[in-house]
């Protein structure tokens, strides 16, 4: 067994960071082997579920090709895998039976309606008895950013972050760092972050090249903003990490380039909470790399992953907005007056194309502080020659008399119909339903998401409160802010529309209502 | 002479009135309140009835519906100006009416009956002289002056019937009236303010940093994050440049945003406004009562060579429909807006709604 690469060793099983002695190595890589074994014959027994670093990846027990069986695991498998890992040893075991118990049944009843008897008949006559001691888990574990205010869960992250490790080049490996919160928070969002754009987790890198800590950097200062542009960045630095990785010895590429992408995923969302539609591209993924077969060469394999991220982007991204402005252009007439809110990739882009076709309308875009994202829109419709209209939200009372439809894009659309977008969409909507005013919001189907959500308050993004403070004719009044005890800056990013207030969704798949979205997440899972 | 000298003295302090008002209407908002407005109004009311030259009731009428033309003409904006001007010719009729010793409830109201049966004009041509006229009108407009001067106290004073403790209160932009209103409660409860800073001119900073300092949990919010933090709100206590007499109002913009997001969570909205600020004025048509500032501050000169391509609007007030209104808090107590065409005919004279 050469040692050479194994320097370069899988550094998740290192949870101290110091590098394995020749003989710890292969001690390692025996009981890996050994788990595999004992996978492959029984689910029962209990070790098979390594301790620390392996428990946040459960391993799929065999490749893919042995039994199609086997292919639903891995799906639900790497869901739990970017999230905290177990805590203690016993309740891992617990959880650790449980999931075996589940995939057993689930390879029971798929092997028994396929009648295929590998694998699956034999672990259903070996299932243990033992009656669960938690009932089956409907709601996926609590993501980390809606639980700041509880210290138990922000020490797991702090310990999960040590131990994921960021490759650096001509270095050691380092942990992602942990990002700290900033300023006073409005006890009603005191569960979520907070962080001032001023420290950026990238100041703590010292040395590095790396494509992810420029991508971490301009996620953080605002330079790449938009759900479309977060993710097609993010799919291009993933296909770099592609590029660079070398199966090390012993490993399966389909399950070490997961563990691979963790500590990046880590580090982007503490430079900036992953979209919704960042969550979806990670999980496609996840799910195609599991997907590779284990007798494919690793150039092959390689290929492979990268020709799946641009056919996503192609399909997903670009041919979606293509499909959703051929259907958008059928809504617009001549002599509209079309409003528009801050700057969505999507909803420019329908208006370019049907000011291409000839048709005659005027846009007015509408704005808000502290962002100011429609003055972009503005430059770009500008640029292409439409006659446009500027006003700040809260002229939107005066303005909406003269509006004749409202186009708006969003950044997730929820499983109960609620739309997710930008902070101010969901005023727009109110008031263009008192005028009476039709609302159409164009989305594509990759952002659609299977959260639901009420109200703005659960689950939303503090941006940097000092963003709120502003200098006119010589005098900033909120200048010292931090030092007034009882005064808080409240800048929120995302805000909840409720469906009454949307009359149509123009998505790639054709115009739906509002409430049809769990049918199209229904329809994508099925053909999936 | 002392005639003349006294004449020229009170044309110029007109006119210093008048440039005053055209200037202050051009900066960005209201550099002094409305409160202050209407006092000097009044005052100089009170110098005009003392100083200029008149016979009789009628032609003092006639130099004050005069010079008020010409203040309102100064700032059409500014609707106190020309609300002061309505309550004193109320008060020369009324005291007209108490030297002629007539009662009040015959030249009220023009009923159908009154019409009917007096036939052609029964007008007062206002021409009879009386000797003490002038002493009883300045004497009521001393006590008009008294009543500007405690209107925000008696304001203030029934905050606490209308705050609870623990209570998430919602106000936008700046008035001077609810930050009394506001701090006044604050002395005996615990309260909760979120301030929208209102845009392009972010007078709620102003009004955030002076809660603050009061000890009141303040928090800022862009007027973007009304509709998502309204559910979490109680109260909506706002201020307002004019009542108008349909129960509705111009306010700062912004308003009917924030009115229309409290009627979606059926959250009611409460109007502290004076009664000064009550004007005959009905809401006709969407343009009639616009006023707009320099697009400057909505799209500055920095964007650079789209300025010339693009239109920009920055309007000031808002119309507020009066459907979308619970409550008027007013220095006379608490009134539905319904009620406010009733306080109006209290207020002024029919006649005088056309100044």
């Amino acid at each position: 067994t050469s040692d050479s690469d194994g320097r370069q060793v899988d550094s998740i099983n290192n949870a101290t960071g110091k590098e394995l002695t020749k003989e710890e190595k292969q001690r390692l890589r025996k009981e890996k082997k050994q788990h595999k074994k004992s996978k492959k014959d029984d689910k029962g027994p209990p070790e098979k579920e390594k301790e620390k670093g392996k428990a946040s990846v459960p391993a799929p027990s065999k490749p893919a090709t042995q039994s199609p069986a086997h292919k639903a695991a891995p799906a639900p498998v790497n869901a739990s895998a970017s999230e905290s890992p177990a805590a203690a040893e016993k309740p891992a075991k617990s959880k650790a039976e449980l999931r075996a118990e589940r995939r057993a049944r689930q390879d029971s009843d798929r092997a028994s309606k396929q009648g295929k008897k590998e694998g699956g008949q034999q672990s259903a006559s070996s299932k243990p008895k033992a009656t669960p001691n938690e009932l089956q888990p409907v709601v996926k574990r609590l993501p980390e950013h809606v639980q700041v205010d509880d210290p138990a869960a922000l020490k797991k992250l702090a310990k999960k972050l040590e131990r994921q490790q960021v490759r650096q080049i001509h270095s050691h490996d380092l942990p992602v760092p942990l990002r700290s919160d900033y300023g006073y928070k409005v006890s009603l969002f005191s569960h979520l972050h907070q962080y001032s754009r001023k420290n950026p987790p990238t100041q703590q890198i010292r040395y590095s090249v790396n494509l992810h800590h420029v991508l971490g950097l301009q996620y953080s200062q605002g330079i790449i903003a938009g759900s479309n542009a977060r993710s097609v960045g993010l799919l291009h630095a993933f296909k770099q990490v592609i590029q660079d990785y070398n199966t090390p010895p012993n490993e399966e590429l389909s399950r070490d380039l997961v563990n691979k992408l963790s500590p990046y995923i880590s580090f982007l969302s503490q430079c900036r909470p992953l979209s919704a539609s960042m969550g979806n591209a990670i999980k496609y993924i996840k799910k195609e790399i599991s997907n590779i077969p284990s007798q494919c060469k690793e150039e092959e394999a390689k290929g492979k992953l990268q020709a799946c991220i641009d056919s996503y982007i192609n399909e997903k991204i670009i041919l979606a907005s293509e499909a959703i402005s051929k259907y958008a252009i059928e809504k617009i007439s001549n002599g509209d007056v079309i409003l528009v809110y801050g700057c969505s990739s999507l909803v420019n882009h329908i208006l370019c194309e049907a000011f291409e076709k000839q048709r005659k309308f005027r846009v007015i875009v509408v704005d808000s502080r502290p962002r100011l994202e429609g003055r972009e829109t503005l430059r770009r419709l500008v640029k292409k020659g439409i006659r446009c209209t500027y006003v700040l939200i809260s002229a939107l009372s005066y303005i909406l008399p003269e509006v004749s439809k409202v186009f708006l894009g969003a950044h997730a659309l929820l499983a109960n119909g609620y739309v997710m977008s930008r902070v101010g969409t969901s005023q727009i909507a109110l008031v263009a339903k008192a005028y009476n005013v039709p609302v159409l919001v164009c989305c594509e189907t990759y952002k659609f998401c299977e959260r639901v959500q009420t109200d703005s308050f659960v689950s939303n993004e503090l941006d940097d409160p000092d963003d709120l403070i502003v200098t006119r004719n010589g005098k900033t009044h909120l200048e010292n802010w931090q030092t007034v005890k009882s005064l808080g800056l409240l800048n929120l990013v995302y805000d909840v529309t409720p469906p009454d207030f949307v009359d149509l969704v123009i998505t790639d798949l054709g115009m739906i209502p509002c409430t049809s979205v769990p049918v199209v997440l229904r329809v994508k899972n099925v053909d999936q | 002479m002392p005639g003349a000298d006294k004449e020229t003295d009170l044309s110029e302090r007109i006119e210093s009135f008048l440039s005053e008002l055209k200037r202050c209407g051009s900066g960005a908002g209201s550099l002094r309140g409305s409160a202050e407005t209407a006092r000097e109004t009044t005052a100089l009311l009170r110098r005009i009835t003392a100083q200029a030259r008149w016979g009789n009731a009628g032609d003092l009428m006639e130099i004050i519906r005069k010079e008020g033309r010409r203040m309102t003409a100064a700032q059409p904006s500014e609707t106190t100006v020309g609300n002061m001007v309505r309550r004193v010719l109320k008060i020369i009729r009324e005291e007209y009416a108490r030297s002629r010793g007539s009662t009040e409830e015959a030249d009220q109201q023009e009923s159908l009956h009154k019409l009917l049966t007096s036939g052609g004009s029964s007008e007062d041509n206002f021409r009879q002289h009386f000797a003490h006229l002038k002493a009883n009108v300045i004497e009521a407009i001393n006590e008009l002056l008294t009543e500007l001067e405690g209107t925000t106290d008696n304001i203030s004073m029934q905050a606490l019937e209308h705050i609870h403790s623990n209570e998430v209160i919602m106000t936008i932009g700046r008035s001077r009236t609810v930050e009394a209103f506001l701090k006044d409660a604050a002395r005996k409860r615990k309260f909760h303010v979120m301030v929208a800073e209102c845009a392009p001119f972010c007078q709620g900073h102003e009004m955030a940093t002076s809660l603050s300092k009061e000890d009141i949990e303040t928090t800022v919010i862009p007027d973007a994050a009304i509709f998502a933090v309204m559910s979490r709100v109680n109260k909506v206590i706002i201020g307002t440049q004019t009542v108008l007499a349909n129960g509705g109002l111009r306010a700062v913009n912004g308003t009917h945003t924030l009115a229309l997001a409290a009627k979606h969570h059926s959250t009611p909205l409460i109007v502290c406004a004076p009664m000064f600020k009550l004007s005959p004025q009905f809401p006709n048509e969407e343009d009639t009562f616009h006023k707009f500032v320099s697009p400057h501050e909505v799209l500055p000169f920095t964007e650079g060579e789209i300025l010339s391509k693009v239109n920009a609007h920055g309007p000031v007030f808002d119309y507020v429909p009066p459907e979308l209104i619970t409550l008027f808090i007013s220095n006379i107590g608490g009134n539905a807006p319904s009620y406010i065409y009733r306080l109006m005919s209290e207020l002024y004279h029919p006649e005088d709604h056309e100044l």
